[in-house]
């Protein structure tokens, strides 16, 4: 699957509290963005992948978008540990030629709708695995990331304050994002360390990513379809997804050992291997951020420090442009917009194509992960 | 019913509410135990080995058969947090969750009660109790463990 397949067109709508319009209606809008992105036409897509969260059927975009046509369409589960996932099905499809050119979307009102911190104001029937934490108050992803995380905070001596610097970061490169909804609201680790618990004492107010409506597509094709396509492409160098023994969706609490994202160490030990690149090849990377914490076990997961060291390795200068590994260079789920780590999946095709407002400079190998602390995935983009 | 116990009914302190719980087949048991008092686990009855949350086959064995078997009680407090938001009605504001491990080596979610936050430690020694609450839903929880001959 090396190389294979491109990521040749992106699409998104604008990134809102309240889009004014249907789920349905910002899938069927980015699907033809991106469509049209690509140089293609809707005639010319014969596949679609998306999450199985999203609540826009594969039929009713199609039927809207006019794509006559479909051979392949696929769910990947997880919430947000999808969106690589997405990109990974729509790769393997294109390699193996079962489809030519494949959409991934993600689109939904995640504040104006449905938000996922209020589970417990919604629940109708009770799910069987959230039956061991809902009676006791556990009750919204903030909180089942927090009881993990305070496991990690205590054995390696990480303060909150080390997590809000992942917060500063986001939040600077969203400042110059004109899409991000944080632009030109940067903060410093002040506002960070005065900013409201959450679930103490763990996550503040600004450790936790926002809530946005809008959506999000992306157009994969072979590799050398792409070449005679309008934009350089975002070559799919490797793809993985990765779970492991004894996970839950986000409440993975038995396991020895708390201190680690072993799902990503899955995905981190196959990206490597498949594309034959090291932590030192990354000119830049989308770190999934719905919650600092997970970013700093991340860059051990990933390989770019070791275990327990992430603290002193995540400095500001360090991750924001300009530095050895800029990340979240669009602002992240935390500054720029949260649709489910899709907008990573962008940023790093713009990081490719030259065209990010927070341009990092030759770019040449670009690393992606999905959602973390679930069952998971990632990529390693690459220019031609 | 006679008149008295209605009147009984009615000034008898209504119970505090919480989510309550779905059960299958696999977990009916840990529940219906908790109305015993009794903290029950999982063990694989070919290789004796515990797991929870309850499930039907051992990953170990891929045995089906199990037991249901009672838990001291004792445990430590592997990991905890104090949620802040939002606020639910089924919540004091400074309630505590805790992840809590055994002695018998599995972990479970639970509250802490009868401890201010600030009292409480990873590694804090506790140990079960279990309280009612309305729909004859019954919760293990833990708090400090007292030391021994300490009145309860
Ligand atoms: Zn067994």
């Amino acid at each position: 699957m090396r190389d294979q397949a491109a990521i040749v067109g992106i699409g998104q709508t604008e990134f809102s509290k309240e889009s004014g319009r249907t789920e349905l209606q910002l899938a069927c809008e980015s699907v033809l963005a991106a469509i049209t992105d690509a140089g293609l036409t809707p005639a010319n897509v014969d596949g679609l992948v998306t999450f199985t969260l999203d609540t826009s059927e594969e039929m009713e975009v199609a039927r809207n978008v006019g794509i006559p046509s479909l051979s392949m369409f696929a769910r990947i589960p997880y919430g947000g540990g999808a969106s690589a996932g997405t990109v990974m099905q729509a790769a393997m499809a294109v390699a193996t030629g079962v489809a030519d050119v494949v959409v991934c979307y993600r689109a939904f009102n995640e504040r104006s709708g449905m938000r996922f911190g209020n589970i417990g104001g919604a629940i109708t029937a009770m799910p069987l695995w959230l039956s061991w934490y809902a009676p006791y108050g556990l009750l919204t992803p903030a909180s089942w990331v927090a009881l993990h995380a305070q496991r990690y905070m205590h054995e390696y001596g990480v303060t909150n304050e080390d997590f809000g610097r992942i917060a500063v970061v986001d939040r600077m490169h969203a400042a110059t994002n004109p899409d991000a909804w944080f632009y030109e609201r940067p903060i410093t680790i002040e506002d960070h360390q005065a900013s409201r618990w959450i679930i103490e004492p763990v996550l503040r107010l600004l450790d936790c990513c926002q809530e946005t409506d809008g959506g999000v597509a992306l157009v994969i094709t072979s590799a050398e379809r792409a070449r005679d396509l309008p934009h350089p492409p975002a070559i799919i160098t490797a793809a993985a997804q990765g779970a492991t023994f004894d996970g839950e969706m986000m409440t993975s609490y038995y396991r020895d050992d708390l201190t680690g994202l072993p799902e990503m160490g899955v995905v981190a030990d196959r990206l490597w291997a498949m594309s034959g690149l090291t932590p030192d090849d990354i000119s830049t990377a989308f770190l999934y951020d719905h919650f600092t914490p997970f970013v700093l076990m991340q860059l051990e997961e990933l390989g770019f420090c070791a275990r327990g060291e992430a603290k002193d390795f995540a400095t500001v200068e360090r991750l924001s442009l300009g530095g050895e590994l800029p990340i979240n260079t669009s602002g992240g789920l935390l500054g720029e917009a949260y649709i489910h780590g899709m907008n990573g999946i962008t940023e790093a095709v713009r990081q490719i194509r030259g065209t990010s407002y927070n341009q990092v400079d030759q770019v040449e190998h670009v690393l992606v992960t999905a959602g973390t602390g679930v069952p998971t995935s990632g990529l390693i983009l690459g220019a031609i | 019913m006679s008149g008295s116990e209605w009147s009984d009914m009615s000034e008898a302190p209504a119970l505090p509410e919480r989510l309550a719980p779905s059960m299958t087949p696999d977990t009916q048991f840990f529940w219906d135990g908790a109305k015993e008092h009794r903290l029950l686990t999982q063990q694989c009855s070919a290789c004796n080995r515990l797991r929870h949350p309850p499930r039907p086959m051992c990953p170990v064995c891929n045995a089906l058969d199990w037991e249901a078997v009672e838990a001291s009680g004792r445990g430590t407090v592997f990991s905890f947090v104090m949620p802040r938001h939002p606020q639910y009605p089924w919540f004091e504001p400074n309630y505590i969750v805790a992840l809590v491990e055994l002695e018998e080596g599995v972990r479970l979610v639970t509250n802490l009660v009868d401890v201010t936050p600030a009292d409480v430690t990873i590694g804090l020694p506790v140990e079960v109790r279990f309280d009612e609450f309305a729909g004859g839903l019954v919760l293990p929880m833990f708090r400090p463990r007292r030391a021994y001959g300490e009145s309860t």
